[in-house]
C-alpha cells in the first residue's frame, strides 16, 4: 500500500499529486514552489519505496507519464505535468 | 533523508568542480543546487553501491543502471542540445554565463534503461589493426590498446563504460 505524504496549504481548490525522487533537484524545486505558494499537495518519493510498493508506484507514474521521469505532477486526476514547470505551478493558484 | 555528512558533500562537490574544469566540463554555478545533487549522488552510492543519477529512478541492479552512473551516457548529448544535463549538475558555457537558460529538460534515457537501448553500436570492422579501438560511451574518447583504461582520462568514467569501436 502506498502511503503518500500530505503537505498542508491555504490553496486546496485543486487536487495536486506529485510523484518525486527524494534526491532530484527539479523535484525539490517543485516541492519548494508548491510550498511557497501555499498549495496543498500529496506526494510520494518513489525512490524511498521498497519492494512491491516501488513497483506499484512505478506503474502509477507510467499511467501519467510513459517516460517514467520525475517530477510527474498530476492535477485533479486529469492533467499530468512532467518536469519542473514553474509557469504551470503558478497557474494552479489563479485557476 | 539526510544520511550524508555536509563535509563529505562539500569535499566531493569540490572534487567534481575541479575535475570538470580539467576536462572541459562545467558544474552548475548555482552551488546550493549542485551540492544538493552531489548529496543525492552520495545517497544513491550508499543505498545502491554506485552513484546513480539523482534524478532518475535506479533499479538497484548495477548492470541495468550502468548508463545512469554519473556522468551518465546522456550528459554530452543533453549539453549539446539543451545546455544542461538532465539533472542540471553540468551545464554548457553559455548557460553558466547566463546567456542561455538551462532548466528542466525531457529525459532521453529509454524507459527500461540499458536493456531497452537495443543492440550495441555497430562495430567498424578493420582488418589488420594492431590493437582494438575502444570508445568511452560517456564522452566519446577513443583509444587503441588491448583493454580499455581503468578510468577514462577525459571524463573519469570507469572501464565498464567503454565499448569496442573498431
Ligand atoms: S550527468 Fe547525468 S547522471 Fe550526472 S547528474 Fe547529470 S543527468 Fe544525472
Amino acid at each position: 500500500m502506498l502511503e503518500p505524504k500530505h503537505v498542508e496549504g491555504i490553496h486546496n481548490e485543486h487536487k495536486v499529486f506529485l510523484y518525486a525522487l527524494s534526491t532530484c533537484g527539479w523535484c525539490r524545486k517543485t516541492k519548494a514552489l508548491l510550498q511557497e505558494l501555499g498549495i496543498a499537495y500529496d506526494y510520494i518519493d518513489v525512490d524511498e519505496q521498497q519492494g512491491p510498493d516501488r513497483e506499484l508506484a512505478k506503474q502509477e507514474v507510467l499511467k501519467w507519464n510513459p517516460s517514467l521521469s520525475f517530477p510527474t505532477m498530476v492535477l485533479d486526476d486529469k492533467e499530468s505535468v512532467i518536469g519542473f514547470s514553474e509557469a504551470r505551478i503558478r497557474r494552479i493558484v489563479s485557476e | 533523508m539526510n544520511t550524508v555528512a555536509d563535509e563529505r558533500v562539500t569535499e566531493v562537490w569540490e572534487r567534481l568542480v575541479r575535475e570538470a574544469q580539467q576536462s572541459g566540463y562545467i558544474v552548475n554555478t548555482d552551488d546550493a543546487f549542485a551540492k544538493d545533487l552531489v548529496r543525492g549522488l552520495l545517497e544513491n552510492e550508499a543505498r545502491y553501491g554506485y552513484r546513480a543519477c539523482p534524478c532518475r529512478l535506479a533499479s538497484g541492479v548495477a548492470s541495468e543502471d550502468q548508463d545512469i552512473v554519473c556522468p551518465c551516457d546522456y550528459r554530452d548529448a543533453d549539453l549539446d542540445e539543451y545546455g544542461t544535463c538532465y539533472c542540471g549538475l553540468y551545464v554548457s558555457p553559455e548557460v553558466s554565463r547566463g546567456e542561455r537558460t538551462g532548466g528542466s529538460i525531457p529525459d532521453r534515457r529509454p524507459v527500461g534503461g540499458v536493456s531497452a537501448r537495443g543492440e550495441e553500436m555497430e562495430q567498424v570492422s578493420m582488418k589488420g589493426l594492431a590493437f582494438p579501438v575502444w570508445r568511452c560511451r560517456v564522452c566519446g574518447y577513443l583509444c587503441a590498446r588491448p583493454q580499455p583504461p581503468l578510468v577514462c582520462p577525459v571524463c573519469k568514467a570507469g572501464k565498464e563504460r567503454f565499448e569496442r569501436f573498431m
